[in-house]
């Protein structure tokens, strides 16, 4: 133990007298009467969600399930691309016949040379545009879904919460892997205040919304 | 071994750098600009919000129970942090964190790192450190490119670079990225970063971060930003370092429902940022295989043993209050002296140097309650603000006009006689300064207070005369 881990500890215990045994009670006495359960019906939390997504600047592909491959050719058509890379577990069925996807395993400097990065993502929170990325083993690394310029993120009406506590109950559950919470592609407003579209992460962001 | 706050110690008073201030006329515009825009983004998300004031009290009592169990707390996240593979280091003040730190990056043989926007290293004077061990630091942050290329200082808490406008960015980005050409839209000044800092991220093998959060129950960190840097230095080196202040922590996971909601709308008026980056100790095949969280405490103890200004702690660093205030407006970020400018700058600052240094930042505002208003966790900066002019007072720091002139007001208020031969003798010493019934300018020190504004002068006849004619008048 270093002296300053029990000279800062000691520090706090002279200052505020210790934690106690209440500690528990004094937690669980924080009032939260914010709003955690959305009411929106589905079809109107998926409205709200193509609005924010759009409002970010993200653009949306709708598609019905077991067509998520076409909806994935028209995205990349509309983007004029012919290969992108993938997470090792993506489903088959995604990657339609025409294009190129290749495995991820390559070096950061072949990554950052690719056209773009297809994936799945865990949860969206529709109040606020949120995808979450789930980074566990199969699914894409953190790498993967932020050097390339152009990320397209799959979406099933399922994986669609209202509130960002219903968003962040959700991820709790896997709260011990790499999460990332991504609204609309990359931007910046430090110049200025004015918002510009794309600085490090991707500077395209395309959602493919499954219902 | 010593605390301090960046260069505050040797700051000028607030009121000589803000008097120097307010005359630079570009300043003032692009200041008064930026937080007039931010100020209305954030009116527009928070009024959107059903539960906001809820959102607010929990954020407050959140952090207010955080900081009675704050050695709990620390502790957890420590076993939580090690057990997910990473490794805690404890830094009594801002010399030991630096020496800890380039450590670190020396047992690497890294002669570079890349930084994720941290007011916390800035606090301690990271970069001089690293720069005298001979490694250079890379800020990655597109407003602390700019302040670092501009070798400049930060203004503001959430963006940095505020003061600075688009045509004074490009001539610093042409100068030192070595550019020839370079365009003056925003657009073009941020393709030009991304350019600069792109092989950085991919070939740097350490990176030093901060953290918005800190979850005691899982050991997992916290990270916000828009731009991506801080995705990049999180996950792609292979060493990442999370400088962390002790009042970082939250109790749990489930904590961060209230504060992803308030931080965002309150610092960029965004209804989420667009990056979160949480990660827990380490990940075999994903980004760093080696973290190391450095818990900083710099004089954050002291703070917490002053239970009425303790809740300063509660601060996320949203800067929601530097835009309200009617003073930061004026006179921008650098007037304060220190890396925390604006209302919580005022509170923080002072207190992180027990009083002992920027006594005059307490008076930097008008007590209006702007910043209070819009806090996201409720601090009353004007109450601590009060609290902490009482302390400077009874230091014995306060300037000696303002010691003298308290004196005063203390006899005369004493009894209505005392009252009474004061207010008999200000009417003859007032004749050489009064015009129609209004002080511009009193001598001496007092000039301190006539300098900024106008003073009635004290009339002929006081109501007392008044009320003693009528009554005997009455009695007639």
């Amino acid at each position: 133990m270093s002296s300053a881990r029990n000279e800062i500890l000691e520090r706090i215990r002279d200052a505020t007298g210790g934690t106690t045994p209440g500690r528990e009670a004094d937690y669980a006495a924080v009032p939260r009467n914010y709003v955690r359960q959305g009411s929106l019906s589905q079809e109107a939390k998926l409205e709200l969600l193509v609005d924010r997504l759009h409002d970010y600047g993200a653009t949306v592909f709708h598609a019905r399930d077991g067509e998520v491959d076409s909806a994935v050719a028209a995205a990349l058509r509309s983007r004029g691309k012919v290969s992108l890379l993938i997470p090792r577990d993506l489903p088959r069925a995604w990657m339609p016949d025409g294009f190129h996807f290749f495995r991820e395993g390559t070096s950061y400097q072949e990554v950052d040379l690719s056209e773009g990065v297809l994936t799945d993502c865990a949860l969206a929170i529709a109040s606020t545009g949120s995808i979450v990325l789930r980074h566990s083993a199969g699914a894409a690394r953190r790498a993967l879904t932020l050097i390339p310029d152009y990320h397209l993120c799959v979406i099933f009406a399922a994986q669609v919460v209202e509130t960002v506590p219903e968003g962040i109950e959700q991820m709790k559950a896997f709260a011990g892997v790499p999460i990332t919470t991504i609204a609309g592609p990359s931007a910046t407003a430090d110049i200025e205040m004015i918002r510009v579209k794309g600085v490090h992460g991707p500077r395209t962001l395309d959602v493919i919304l499954v219902a | 071994m010593s605390t301090y706050v960046g260069d505050a110690a040797d700051a000028p008073k607030f009121q000589t750098a803000a008097k120097k201030l307010v005359g630079d006329t570009q300043v003032r515009y692009n200041v008064k600009r930026a937080t007039g825009v931010i100020r209305k983004k954030r009116a527009k998300v928070v009024d959107e919000m059903p539960d906001w004031e809820q959102l607010r009290e929990s954020g407050h009592q959140i952090k207010q129970h955080v900081l009675r169990h704050l050695d709990f707390y620390l502790e957890q996240f420590e076993t939580a942090c090690t057990a997910a593979g990473g490794t805690v280091h404890w830094a009594r003040d801002a010399d030991e964190a630096n020496t800890i730190i380039v450590g670190l990056v020396k047992a690497q043989q890294a002669k570079e790192v890349i930084k994720v926007k941290t007011m916390t290293s800035d606090e301690i004077r990271l970069n001089k450190a690293l720069e005298a061990a001979g490694i250079t630091p890379f800020e990655t942050d597109l407003a602390d490119l700019i302040v670092q290329l501009g070798e400049d200082k930060p203004s503001h808490i959430v963006v940095p670079a505020l003061h600075r406008n688009r045509s004074e960015i490009r001539q610093i980005f042409l100068d030192k990225m070595n550019l020839t050409e370079l365009g003056e839209q925003p657009e073009d000044l941020a393709g030009a970063a991304r350019l600069y800092l792109r092989e950085k991220f991919l070939r740097v093998p350490v990176a030093i971060s901060g953290a918005n959060f800190a979850i005691a129950e899982t050991g997992s960190v916290c990270v916000v930003e828009s731009e991506g840097n801080g995705r990049m230095c999180v996950s792609l080196p292979r060493v990442l370092i999370s400088l962390i202040g002790i009042e970082k922590i939250i109790p749990t996971f489930q904590d961060l429902e209230v504060y992803l909601q308030t931080l965002p709308r309150s610092a960029t008026g965004e209804r989420m940022n667009p990056y979160n980056s949480i990660w827990t100790g380490v990940t075999p095949e994903d980004g760093p295989q080696e973290f190391h969280v450095v818990l900083l405490d710099n004089g954050r103890t002291k703070v917490l043993a002053d239970r009425e200004a303790r809740e300063t702690l509660d601060c996320i660093r949203c800067g929601a209050c530097l835009n309200a205030c009617p003073v930061y407006k004026q006179t921008g970020g650098h007037a304060y002296g220190s890396i925390y400018g604006g209302p919580i700058g005022a509170i923080l600052t002072p207190q992180l140097q027990s009083m002992e240094h920027s006594q005059t930042l307490p008076y930097a505002s008008s007590l209006c309650g702007a910043c209070y208003e819009v806090c996201p966790v409720k601090i009353n900066i004007p109450e601590i603000l009060v609290h902490l002019r009482n302390k400077v007072v009874e230091r014995g720091d306060a300037p000696w006009e303002e010691r003298m002139a308290m004196k005063a007001a203390a006899y005369v208020l004493e009894s209505p006689e005392h009252m009474e031969r004061a207010r008999k003798l200000g009417r003859i010493g007032q004749i050489p300064f009064a015009k129609n019934g209004v002080i511009h300018h009193l001598p001496g020190g007092l000039d301190a207070w006539t300098g900024v504004r106008d003073l009635p002068a004290i009339p002929k006849e006081s109501f007392r005369d008044w009320w003693a004619k009528r009554e005997t008048e009455r009695a007639l």
